[in-house]
């Protein structure tokens, strides 16, 4: 087996620790920019949800003003967002640089993302559900989190495996920061030096990163999901 | 006659719903729409009141106020002896436990089972766990689903749907039971039954339900007076057999008209229909009941006293709150004069006696 490997995959077999610490600080980058923007998006997909228009919290100004970030944050492409944001990173994380320097960036850009994937998930909820609770004498941030966010657990989280994947992608670039990851290693020895099963093994793995994540989705959807 | 029928809202009633001069608008400008204008309506204790009106008549909005789902833009809502539109948020939120509403397409959480959408609006409301569960119990088997908690309401006929609406409606106790068009999505039997129940717990719990409805049939089922909606106001409103037997506004005669057959004669003259050809000396006529007490035989009395031929075509009488109304249309042969008496008598029997087609050489 041993032999088999160093056959196929030379280079990757020759620096495994740190195609290890690679893969480590992928999971480590898509963990930590995940759970934030997991909490921070799901914040903000309710609260832009409840202020649109005709909505419990109706609110024109806050509404206008998260929708123009929102949309101003989605259309600065993430390798721009990883130079740009890294004052802030600085001044929170306390570096720009490493897996520490990343997560700033990643959630910068990644939060936009997902709040839209939230508002579109509340957005599929039948307005007579609200309308029903109202009528049932529920109150605003009863109806949030009875209504809103029970009734669209499996909407939310198809819009976090799609997250979680997109997330994975932006770490790739996380490269710029220095912040490692199976992104930078390809780019460092699969192109760089010409390693091609130095990238090809770090597209299976990515692969099957993607899978495992696509599975868990698909597994909370199923479980959240009572029609027929 | 039961006490049902003589029940009289200005005579003995309490007053639960209490709508004054009100109206609302929506848009402005331009767009603005005046979905409510100006109704006024008392809705007395234990009473089955209907609102009926062809879709976009503003009798879903109407409803609304009631509860403040919509609030009016002008004019004053009570119930239960409440200001409704003085009330705090909160103060609002106590006032619609206290109203259930039940819908068209019912709202039922799909997420939640039957146990859970009807515990749903119990939260709060102070009852242990152990509480809840009794009382949902209660409720389910009140409404004829005993053995459905456990399922999700996806796996539920629309009949049983509504069934566990109107027990989550019924959670609180509320002394209001408002219904959205709460049998528009159901097929004609499953409607019947949840009438019957609806009619069941009016009885038995002496709550007030508010009908919001498009088909006369809802009405003449379970109602005791309704109010008819046009353009945003309501145009006619009476007890439910008055409204039948007299309409006065062409809207109402249209509604009636989608109950009744008597109006088919209209049609069947129109297309030359074999069954109207009259001979010589024949007349058609449409007898309709207006009045509660007919009980007599008239027709047998009228055939006997004045020497004439009654052949009935067709005949369409319903029970409406205990009393018959519609009528009889029925070809009449016979001495002109005598059929002329006849006529006179029959409307001084409160007996409507409007002559379709005739076959004589009128005199005047």
């Amino acid at each position: 087996m041993q032999e088999f490997l160093n056959n196929w995959i030379p280079n990757v077999m020759g620096k495994l620790p740190a195609f290890y610490e690679a893969i480590g600080d992928t999971l480590l980058m898509v963990a930590w920019s995940g759970v934030i923007t997991f909490i921070i998006g799901l914040i903000l997909g309710v609260l832009i949800s409840v202020t649109g228009q005709g909505a419990i919290l109706e609110n024109r100004f806050v509404y206008q003003v998260l929708d123009k970030l929102i949309s101003l944050f989605r259309s600065i492409p993430f390798i721009i967002l990883l130079t740009w944001v890294m004052p802030l990173s600085r001044a929170i994380m306390g570096t720009a640089i490493y897996v520490r320097g990343a997560i700033v960036p990643l959630v910068f850009g990644a939060v936009p993302f997902f709040t839209r994937q939230v508002e579109s998930a509340l957005a599929e909820i039948d307005p007579g559900l609200i309308e029903a609770a109202l009528s049932m004498g529920c109150g605003p941030i009863d109806i949030i989190f009875r209504v809103y966010l029970r009734e669209s657990v499996a909407a939310i989280a198809r819009g976090t495996t799609i997250t979680a994947v997109s997330l994975l992608n932006l770490t790739a670039m996380a490269g710029v920061v220095g912040a490692g990851g199976l992104g930078d290693f390809a780019v460092r020895y699969g192109h760089d030096r010409n390693m091609v099963d130095v990238t090809n093994v770090t597209v299976v793995v990515l692969v099957i990163m993607v899978c495992v994540l696509e599975f868990v989705g698909s597994l909370v959807v199923k479980k959240n999901t009572h029609e027929r | 006659m039961s006490p049902k029928n003589t029940w009289d809202f200005k005579v003995g009633g309490i007053t639960v719903i209490e709508l004054v001069h009100v109206s609302k608008d929506f848009g402005k400008g331009r767009q603005e729409v005046h979905a409510v204008k100006d109704v006024s309506l008392s809705i007395g204790k234990g009473e089955i009141f209907g609102i009926i009106g062809f879709s976009g008549a503003g009798k879903s909005t109407l409803v609304r106020c009631i509860n403040l789902l919509e609030r009016p833009t002008s004019g004053s809502v009570t119930v239960d002896g409440q200001q409704m539109m003085q009330l705090s948020a909160k103060g609002l939120r106590q006032a619609r436990k206290r109203i259930g509403m039940i819908f068209q397409h019912f709202n039922l959480m799909p997420s939640r089972t039957v146990f859970g959408n009807v515990a749903y609006p119990l939260r709060g409301s102070g009852l242990k766990s152990r509480e809840i569960a009794d009382k949902v119990q209660g409720l389910l088997e009140l409404v004829g689903i005993g053995d459905k908690a456990g399922v999700y309401p996806g796996q539920l006929s629309g009949g049983q749907k509504q069934r566990v609406a109107i027990a989550r409606a019924l959670a609180n106790d509320p002394s209001v039971l408002l219904c959205d068009e709460a049998t528009s999505a159901l097929d004609p039997q499953t409607t019947k039954a949840i009438l019957r129940l609806l009619k069941q717990l009016n009885e038995k719990l002496g709550i007030t339900v508010v009908v919001i409805t498009h088909e006369m049939a809802v009405v003449k089922e379970i109602c005791n007076r309704v109010a008819v909606m046009e353009h945003g106001q309501v145009v006619e409103q009476g007890e439910v057999f008055s409204i039948f037997a007299a309409p006065e506004q062409t809207v109402t005669r249209n509604f009636i008209r989608t109950t009744s057959n008597l109006r088919k004669i209209d049609e069947l003259i129109a297309a030359d229909s074999p069954i109207t050809a009259l001979n010589p000396g024949e007349i058609i006529v449409r007898l309709s009941y207006i009045q509660k007490n007919v009980s007599e035989p008239l027709i047998s009395t009228v055939s006997r006293k004045f020497h004439i031929t009654m052949n009935i075509i067709y005949a369409d009488i319903e029970i409406v709150q205990d009393a018959p109304v519609g009528g009889t249309v029925a070809i009449i042969s016979g001495e002109q004069e005598q059929i002329e008496s006849a006529m006179k008598y029959l409307r001084e029997k409160n007996v409507c006696v409007e002559v379709i087609k005739s076959e004589y050489a009128g005199k005047e």
